[in-house]
Formats: structure tokens, C-alpha cells, sequence
């Protein structure tokens, strides 16, 4: 009985050691965003069902992680197993070979459930290279209380021309009330992702079939009067510096009448803990012209696995998990549906109990009415709403916004910036040989 | 009367001194009081000074949310590996161009000091590349050898500056009584270099410890130190002010002790020579 005892202890040590020793540790490189910090808490659902993976995880903020996993993908440094990536990064980096296919998924997963226009956008010759955690568009988030007091009423889809009547219907300067708060900082996903989406609606595009920047156009040219003059006029002081954070704080202290941005601030701007203004928030389309196009965007952070590797089969565990509609309803049953990760699978919005949160429609409807293989009223040679996926974008697009910055600073006029920006980007598009 | 002028200069310099050393202080200061803030509080328009509701909540979330302690102990050993190699590569090449300069030793140390110019970001790609390499990448002893290798201009030419205020008679009179070089240098110039080697040494944990180039681009889960803890607290969508302030205080605070424990060594230090 004894040894019999020491024997099954033995054994079971054994077993223990084996099962330590062939544990597996994968490194996810994530953002720092609610969606992803609540997964980190959820942690012991997916080690209950793979015990034999271990995950580190290594957080940073979206700039930083974008140039630590673009350096280490590109170098085949393998630090990391599985990556948080965008859409603007995906199709360049499957195209090249960087990433791992995901074509191979089980049945379960139900790709088909993804929402077409988040898949299509992870989707280079028919094979998926990530997977969506969470999808976004922008819209127009408003004050209701100051929007009845100007005596409007917000369409569900409005023009730019409503946005301007209204913004100027809203503004009480003296009571430090700004009719409209937009992104001014420069950056190729900061000023760039709203004005470039927001120049779709006027018709105007990056680039022709030819590959010709076309900055000089009269489209343009109406598009950046138009935001130089809702923000000089109605817009909050100093706007030249705000991105998404800086408007987020101006808006939940009641200083922005509409706010046109991602529509994951909706979450944030009717959570009564952080706003001032929680119970006054309505939800409307971002707005269009008549011409076909809406100025909002589609983004979406996806779970990728670099191609350098040596893991894949944990990382493909982790990475199904995680998109999974089981883990929807894990986050539901945990956190509550106003807290599952939005814009990702078609069943999410068949839910019942998903169709009760305030901003849950909206949300669904700027997804689906962004087209990001024809983001643009004319023809054009590249996808992608809010970017140009191209390598070239990311400094491209920096540059333009300094420049488009700077004429709202009022450090020059809307022609010169249109200018410079028309003389870069053609410099930079003949050097990189897009035009002969 | 020369004695009432002299009160009132002195009135005026220490009311000086106290603004200027607010201001300096202020950011940090801000930072501490954000960090027992709730989000809404940390963006109030008016900011909210003392007045408001002290919560201890956004300590309790980052110690739930991150390993402190591992990326602790990896601020401590990469800071303290850096400046014991530094100073053991450090005080014999300060010590040779202090006490036995060459026609070329300035230029040595101007060209030493021409390395800090270079913007880091100028080679990040050659050096992630070695890095990749040697397996060096995410690894303390890869770091350490990096941090030692961008403060040791600093630490070769305090010492340096240190050393030459030691007179080189007392030297040649150890040499004379039969030192070797090394009881020379053991035994005779540290212990007279013992405040300039204890400002440098105080100096160069600071800047290793505050080090956010390489210590995030060369780190991922293991080696990762506090600059990547805060890092991680930095988001452009959502606001975190209050727990990202929560964290940086966690990071500064040990660093912040230290350096108040050991002001009076410091500043020695670096007055050392500074009146003749």
C-alpha cells in the first residue's frame, strides 16, 4: 500500500513536472484600451480550456506598440507571438508574408459570421491574416439638452451644412461652450483619420488612378475651408492640439456641443463615473454631402501572428479564443453587454440583449456604411477609408496633417497647406515610383 | 546695516530658490495628486487641487492590473548592473587621463562625448539587429550592457573632472612607498574620490532608471523595467490619466527616496571642486 502510495505520488509529481516543463508561454503584444485590459482580466476562462498555454503580455501605448511590431515583424525578431494590429497594417503585412494565414480556423469560429466590411479588409487573395477584436467607425456624438435649447432637431443622418447650423446654433463662447469639437493634432491617425475620411464626402481623394496626389483639387479645397471654418468659428481654442483624448475630456466637462469621432467614445461619454454630461448624449451618422459617401471611417484591432514565430499552434488557440462568440458572451456575463468588445460579428447585433445598449444601432449602421475597397465618390487605386494602404501612408499622411495643422494654428492659409501637401506627397510618391 | 542688507538678500534668494524649486517639483507634485484622483477628477476644468475625494482605487487597479514588482527588479538590476560595469570600466580610464594624459586625451574625450549627439532612433534598426542576433533581445544582461554603454561618457568624464582635482603628489608618494597601480587606485584615489564616485554612481542610477529609449524598444515581457510599466499605463483612445498617473508615482517613488536620502552626497558630489 505504501509503495503503491509513493508510486501514484511519484507519477503524479512526474506529471506535474511534465506538464510545467511543456507548458507553452506566448507574448501578446496589445494597446492600452478598455477592451483589451478586460480580456487580461478574463484570463482564467482561456487557461481553464488550455491549460497547457501560458500568456504574457506586454502592453503599450497604440504609437509604440505600431513601431515595436512593425520593427520586430519586420526583422523576424520573434518577440512577439501574437500581435494587436490594425487594418491599415494587415493587408501590407499579408501581402508581404508576415503574418500567419488564418484560413484554417475550425468551423466553430464561423468566419462568416465576421462583418464583411471588417473581413474584407483582413483579407489579401482570399486568405484572412487577422482576426477582429474589436471593430470601430466614427459618428456624431451631441448634447441633446443644448441641442433642443438652439431649437434643432438632429437628423439621423445629417449634412456637413446641419452640422455647421447647428455648431453655430450651440456656440456660447462666453460660456465656454464650443459648438463643435474635432481632431487638430497632427498625425496620420489623428487629424488625418477624420479629415480624410470627411474629404470622402466632398468627393475629393489622395490620389488618382494615375497615382497623381490631387490635393490641388477644387474638392479638397472646399473640404479644408469647410473644417477651417466650422473650427475657427465654433471650434474650442487651442484645437490645433486635440486628438481623440483631449476632445474625449472637452466633451465629458460640457464644453463641446457635437463631437465627431470614433464610435467607441460612445461608451465613454455616457458613463456617468467619468461625464459630466452621461444623460444628455445622442447618437446621428457622420455626416454627408448628397454625394454617396460619409465622413466616417472603419478601423478595427485585430489579433494577428507574425510569421517569424515558432508557436503558431498556441498562438492560433489564443487568437481563436479571444475573437470568439464565446468570449462575447463571457465578457456579457461578466461585465454586462455595454462592455463586449463592438463591431466585429454580424450574431453581436442579432442579440436582443445587444440591441438594448443606447449606442449599440449607430454603431452598426456607420460600420456598414463605410466601404473601405470604394472609399471614395470617384474611382480610385488604393483601399482603405481613412488611410491609403500603402507603406508610404504612415509618413505621407503625418506630413499632410502637420500641414493641415498648422493652417488651423493659423500659421498659413488653406491654399498653402494644400499646396505643401500636394508638392510633398508628389516628391514622395515619384521617389517610392509610383509615378513614372 | 551691511548686516540688514544682507538678511534681506538673503530673504530674497531663499524666496527665489523656494519658486524656483516649486517649479520644478510642480509636475511631480501634480502627478501624485492626480494619482488619488478618480478619472473625472483628473480632467476637471477647474483643476481640483487639494479638494476632492482622496481614493487609493487606481493603485489597487494598476497592482491588480500589472506585475509591479517583476519590472521593479528589473529597474533595479539593469541600474545597478550598468553602473557597477560602467564604473569598473569607468575610474582606471578616468584615472589614466586625469593622471597620465596623452597629447590625445582631450580629443578621447570629446569624442567620447560626441556619442551622446547622435539621436538614439539613428541606430535603433542595426542595433535591434545585433540584438536579434546575439539573442540578446528582451534579456537583462542585453540591456545592462546597453545602458552602461550611453551613460559611460557621463561617468568617464565626472570622474575625470573628480580625479583631477586630486593633487598627483599624493599619487607618486603611494607609488614611492611601493603601491602597485591597483592598491594605487584601491586604496589611495577612490577614498578621495569617494564623493565624486558617490555623486556619479547616484547620478547614473537616476539616468538608467529614467532610460525609456532602449529599455522599451529592446523589451518585451521579461526584461521589461518600470519605463515600460508606465508605458503601458499611456493610451490615445480612453482616458487613464489618474492610473497612469498612479503608476508613474509607483515608479518614481523609489527612485525619489533614494535621491532624498542621499541629496546631501549628491550635492557634495557635484559642488565637489566647484570652489577653490
Amino acid at each position: 500500500m505504501n509503495t503503491t502510495f509513493r508510486t501514484l505520488m511519484g507519477a503524479c509529481a512526474l506529471a506535474a513536472l511534465s506538464a510545467g516543463a511543456f507548458a507553452e508561454t506566448i507574448t501578446v503584444a496589445t494597446v492600452n484600451n478598455g477592451d483589451m485590459i478586460r480580456m487580461q482580466g478574463l484570463m482564467d476562462d482561456f487557461y481553464a480550456k488550455h491549460p497547457d498555454i501560458e500568456v504574457e503580455w506586454v502592453t503599450l501605448e497604440e504609437n509604440v506598440l505600431r513601431q515595436r511590431v512593425t520593427q520586430d515583424v519586420a526583422t523576424k525578431g520573434g518577440q512577439f507571438d501574437v500581435m494587436t494590429i490594425g487594418t491599415y497594417e494587415v493587408p501590407i503585412w499579408g501581402e508581404r508574408g508576415w503574418l500567419v494565414s488564418l484560413n484554417d480556423l475550425p468551423d466553430s469560429y464561423d468566419i462568416d459570421d465576421i462583418l464583411p466590411a471588417i473581413r474584407d479588409g483582413l483579407t489579401v487573395d482570399d486568405e484572412l491574416y487577422a482576426a477582429p477584436f474589436y471593430g470601430e467607425s466614427s459618428m456624431v456624438m451631441y448634447r441633446t439638452d443644448l441641442m433642443e435649447k438652439a431649437g434643432l432637431t438632429m437628423p439621423e443622418a445629417p449634412t456637413w451644412d446641419f452640422i455647421k447650423e447647428a455648431a453655430a446654433a450651440m456656440t456660447d463662447k462666453e460660456g465656454e461652450v464650443y459648438g463643435i469639437c474635432l481632431r487638430g493634432k497632427a498625425g496620420w491617425g489623428e487629424n488625418m483619420a477624420f479629415l480624410t475620411a470627411m474629404s470622402n464626402s466632398f468627393g475629393a481623394k489622395w490620389f488618382d488612378m494615375d497615382w497623381k496626389p490631387q490635393f490641388d483639387s477644387e474638392e479638397w479645397k472646399t473640404t479644408l475651408n469647410f473644417y477651417l471654418d466650422l473650427m475657427n468659428n465654433y471650434g474650442p481654442p487651442g484645437a490645433s492640439g486635440n486628438g481623440f483624448n483631449e476632445n474625449l475630456s472637452l466633451f465629458q466637462t460640457g464644453k463641446c456641443g457635437m463631437w465627431i469621432d470614433a464610435t467607441v467614445a460612445a461608451s465613454f461619454v455616457t458613463n456617468p463615473n467619468d461625464s459630466s454630461v452621461a444623460d444628455s448624449v445622442g447618437f446621428a451618422l457622420a455626416p454627408d454631402n448628397g454625394l454617396g459617401k460619409r465622413g466616417n471611417w472603419l478601423w478595427a484591432w485585430n489579433l494577428g501572428i507574425p510569421a517569424g514565430t515558432q508557436k503558431v499552434d498556441a498562438a492560433k488557440a489564443f487568437v481563436e479564443w479571444a475573437t470568439s462568440k464565446e468570449y462575447t458572451a463571457l465578457v456579457a456575463s461578466k461585465e454586462g453587454w455595454a462592455n463586449v468588445p463592438p463591431g466585429t460579428r454580424q450574431s453581436l447585433y442579432m442579440n436582443e440583449e445587444y440591441q438594448k445598449v443606447p449606442f449599440a444601432k449607430m454603431t452598426l449602421e456607420s460600420i456598414l456604411s463605410a466601404d473601405p475597397q470604394h472609399p471614395t465618390v470617384d474611382e480610385v487605386p488604393y483601399v482603405g477609408v481613412q488611410f491609403v494602404a500603402i507603406p508610404e501612408f504612415q509618413g505621407l499622411g503625418t506630413a499632410v496633417g502637420q500641414q493641415f495643422s498648422a493652417a488651423l494654428a493659423g500659421q498659413m492659409s488653406a491654399e498653402q497647406a494644400l499646396d505643401n501637401a500636394q508638392k510633398l506627397t508628389e516628391r514622395e510618391m515619384m521617389k517610392a515610383g509610383y509615378i513614372k | 546695516m551691511a548686516r540688514s542688507v544682507s538678511t534681506n538678500r538673503k530673504l530674497v534668494t531663499t524666496f527665489f530658490a523656494w519658486v524656483v524649486g516649486l517649479a520644478i517639483f510642480f509636475p511631480i507634485l501634480w502627478t501624485i495628486l492626480t494619482s488619488f484622483k478618480t478619472e473625472a477628477q483628473a480632467i476637471a476644468d477647474p483643476p481640483i487641487f487639494f479638494n476632492f475625494h482622496w481614493t487609493l482605487e487606481n493603485y489597487v487597479t494598476v497592482q491588480e492590473r500589472s506585475n509591479y514588482f517583476r519590472h521593479f527588479w528589473n529597474s533595479v538590476v539593469l541600474s545597478g548592473g550598468s553602473t557597477l560595469l560602467g564604473l569598473i570600466i569607468a575610474i582606471p580610464a578616468a584615472w589614466s587621463m586625469a593622471f597620465v594624459p596623452s597629447r590625445r586625451t582631450k580629443d578621447i574625450l570629446m569624442w567620447m562625448l560626441s556619442t551622446k549627439m547622435l539621436p538614439p532612433v539613428g541606430v535603433l534598426v542595426p542595433m535591434y539587429l545585433i540584438f536579434r542576433n546575439l539573442g540578446l533581445l528582451d534579456t537583462q544582461i542585453g540591456l545592462v550592457i546597453v545602458l552602461t554603454l550611453i551613460n559611460l561618457p557621463i561617468i568617464v568624464w565626472m570622474l575625470y573632472t573628480y580625479f583631477k582635482e586630486i593633487p598627483g603628489e599624493i599619487l607618486e608618494a603611494a607609488r614611492m612607498d611601493g603601491a602597485t597601480l591597483r592598491s594605487e587606485i584601491l586604496y589611495v584615489l577612490t577614498p578621495m574620490a569617494i564623493p565624486g564616485i558617490a555623486s556619479t554612481v547616484l547620478l547614473n542610477i537616476i539616468l538608467a532608471w529614467n532610460e525609456a529609449f532602449w529599455t522599451l524598444n529592446l523589451t518585451a515581457a521579461k526584461a521589461a523595467p518600470l519605463t515600460a510599466f508606465i508605458a503601458s499605463y499611456s493610451s490615445p483612445e480612453g482616458l487613464f490619466y489618474a492610473k497612469l498617473s498612479a503608476a508613474s508615482t509607483m515608479a518614481i517613488a523609489p527612485i525619489l527616496i533614494m535621491g532624498w536620502f542621499s541629496q546631501k552626497q549628491l550635492v557634495r558630489g557635484l559642488t565637489f571642486g566647484a570652489v577653490k
